[in-house]
């Protein structure tokens, strides 16, 4: 492993400050790296020329005075996100071949504050997943194994590539996309920081769409101050997503103080499950520990509703996907299928073709949920849960600032577990889900190893737009965690 | 709610998605497992509950009902199986 790409972004940051190093030689090394470690599948497209043009046009920049938050610092795009003139697959069969012809709003800021794009990382089809063991590419490996155990295990998903490249050095930083819990879960099993922000706080114009009410762009890195940095540049209202918020983005950075005395974190007693290992429960109790000898109070908090989330959950995604998912139609993008037929057939041999079993699945679930008949059995209780759930966050915010809680039920899982059993890979998103229905900004921190040596991470949830507590608090629980433990596979 | 063949079918072609008759029995099995599962909402009592909306409180922005955008069929086209003159092209639709 090179020196460069052991770096955090932040360090990297610096000595492109210092000039004690160049963009391009931080992107040759990356390079170099996502090359060494395409074992895992962690991208579905490498962009090593572009990178380099844009790491020469970066150095250039810099030499001008010019430099922005994320100048010349390498990271790998989640291909979920549209870039123009690049591949753009959402790891489906029915977009082969998309091009865009116009960049995301995310992406573009990026690009804007500097960065350099060194791939596509690879997802579960349509973000619908939690292994990534959907994706049309393959499944992704987690660069870590368990202690004498080299079964290859799952990086979790859907953001899985931008998980696993992050953790095995061969990006700086990711980005993800999270409908229920796509950046935090993959976070927690590859031991690296993930954070969701408040709906709205990013645009979600160029993502590609699966549950509107819900998907929302944020920051994969290595460590806190990393994704603070990262959303400082990805956030920002965007007339082009009516849901974009229109309030000026904090230097996030700047909320780490490290000071936390007084602050009230809650403890929600709803998210003791039946079944949960002893030692994330355990962990769970270090945490709590952790944030009070740092002079937090820590209260215990009741959110009633937690158990209704996940089937609310999946009531509405599905019934959102369904929906967002008629465009792929063969007649717009990527394949088509059954072009000697009528219109229907062609669009029922594409879909048919194009969208695999998760995907289908729920596109079937969404549409009978919306059918005739049983809208308002499923889909307007599943609305009305929902609000009874964000109630439940509204209520606990009068007392709190911040919540503390488990990543995931579980450490990561080997590849091919879980999957003849939809309902057990949806479990692995039942601390996650609650605040993605409810709008509201989390962050998964690695805090720990598992007795065989996997990471567990523990989860942070913040109020509405109050993105700078949960990285003040987050902060801090990394601090005392102190995880410093490494994968058994560093792109090397 | 248990799904049978029959309704597979039905909210196959609603969705415009061909399943294959050999995949149709083991999807109603797990259709109906995932709504027997999304069931226990109905234990809920959800009187006077508004359904949510949105999921952040704020108004929906209004601009000026005007063209703001376009003029370039040929980079919205780019992207299309088949295209002609501009336009996206299907199988025949009239006789």
């Amino acid at each position: 492993m090179s020196d460069l790409t052991n770096l955090t972004l932040a360090e990297a940051r610096d000595l492109l400050a210092k000039g004690e190093t160049s963009s391009k030689e931080l992107t040759e090394a990356h390079i170099a790296a996502m090359e060494k470690a395409r074992s895992l599948n962690a991208f579905i497209t490498e962009t090593p020329e572009k990178a380099l043009a844009m790491a020469e046009a970066s150095d250039k920049r810099r030499k001008g005075g010019e430099a922005g938050v994320l100048e010349g610092l390498p990271i790998g795009m989640k291909d979920l996100f549209c870039t123009e003139g690049v591949l753009t697959t959402a790891a489906s069969h029915i977009l082969d071949g998309f091009h865009p012809t116009y960049e995301s709003t995310v992406s573009q800021n990026m690009w804007n504050a500097g960065a350099v794009l060194l791939g596509k990382t690879n997802l579960d089809e349509f973000a619908m997943g939690s292994s990534n063991m959907t994706s049309h590419y393959g499944g992704v490996e987690n660069p870590w194994r368990k202690t004498g155990d080299n079964r290859p295990l799952v990086p979790g998903g859907s953001s899985g590539g931008s998980a696993s490249a992050v953790a095995a050095r061969c990006a700086l930083g990711a980005t993800g996309t999270d409908t229920g819990g796509s950046i935090r879960q993959p976070a927690a099993f590859c031991g690296i920081v993930g954070m969701k922000p408040t709906y709205g706080r990013c645009s979600r114009w160029g993502i590609v769409a699966f549950a509107s009410s819900l998907d929302q762009a944020g920051p994969m890195g290595r460590s806190v101050r990393d994704t603070a940095i990262m959303l400082e540049a990805m956030a920002g209202y965007d007339p082009k997503d009516s849901t974009s918020v229109n309030a000026p983005v904090p230097n996030y950075e700047a909320a780490l103080t490290g000071d936390i005395k007084g602050m009230k974190i809650g403890i929600p007693k709803e998210y003791r499950i039946d079944g949960m290992p002893a030692e994330i429960d355990q962990l769970w109790l270090q945490g709590i520990k952790w944030l009070e000898e740092a002079g937090a109070e820590v209260v215990e908090i009741s959110l009633p509703h937690t158990h209704y989330a996940l089937p609310t959950y999946y009531i509405i995604a599905p019934a959102e996907a369904s929906s967002n998912l008629a465009r792929y139609d063969g007649v717009r993008y990527g394949l088509r299928e059954g072009a000697d037929g009528s219109l229907d057939e062609m669009y029922e041999a594409t879909r048919g073709k194009g969208f695999g079993m998760e995907v289908q699945r729920r596109i079937l679930i969404g549409t009978y949920v919306l059918s005739a008949g049983y809208y308002d059995a499923y889909y307007n209780k599943a609305r009305k849960v929902r609000s009874l759930i964000a109630r439940d966050f509204a209520q606990a915010y009068e007392k709190v600032d911040a919540i503390l809680t488990p990543s995931a039920p579980s450490a990561a899982f080997a590849m091919g577990e879980n999957m003849d059993d939809p309902i057990a890979m949806y479990m692995m998103d039942v601390f996650t889900v609650p605040a993605s229905l409810a709008g509201l900004p989390g962050i998964s921190i690695p805090a720990g190893l598992t007795q065989d040596g996997l990471p567990l991470g523990l989860q942070l949830l913040g109020k509405a737009f109050d993105e700078e507590s949960l990285f003040k608090v987050a902060g801090v629980l990394e601090e005392a965690a102190g995880f410093d433990a490494t994968p058994a596979f560093l792109a090397a | 709610m248990s799904v049978d063949k029959d309704t597979v079918a039905k909210i196959a072609r609603l969705a415009r998605v061909r399943v294959d008759e050999s995949h149709k029995e083991s999807l109603a099995k797990e259709l109906s497992n995932i709504l027997g599962w999304i069931e226990q909402l109905s234990e809920l009592d959800t009187e006077g509950v508004e359904p949510m909306t949105s999921v952040v409180s704020m108004k929906l922005p209004l601009r000026d009902d005007a063209v703001t955008d376009g003029g370039y069929p040929n980079k919205v086209t780019a992207n299309a199986p088949e295209g002609a003159h501009g336009f996206f092209a299907v199988p025949k639709v009239v006789e």
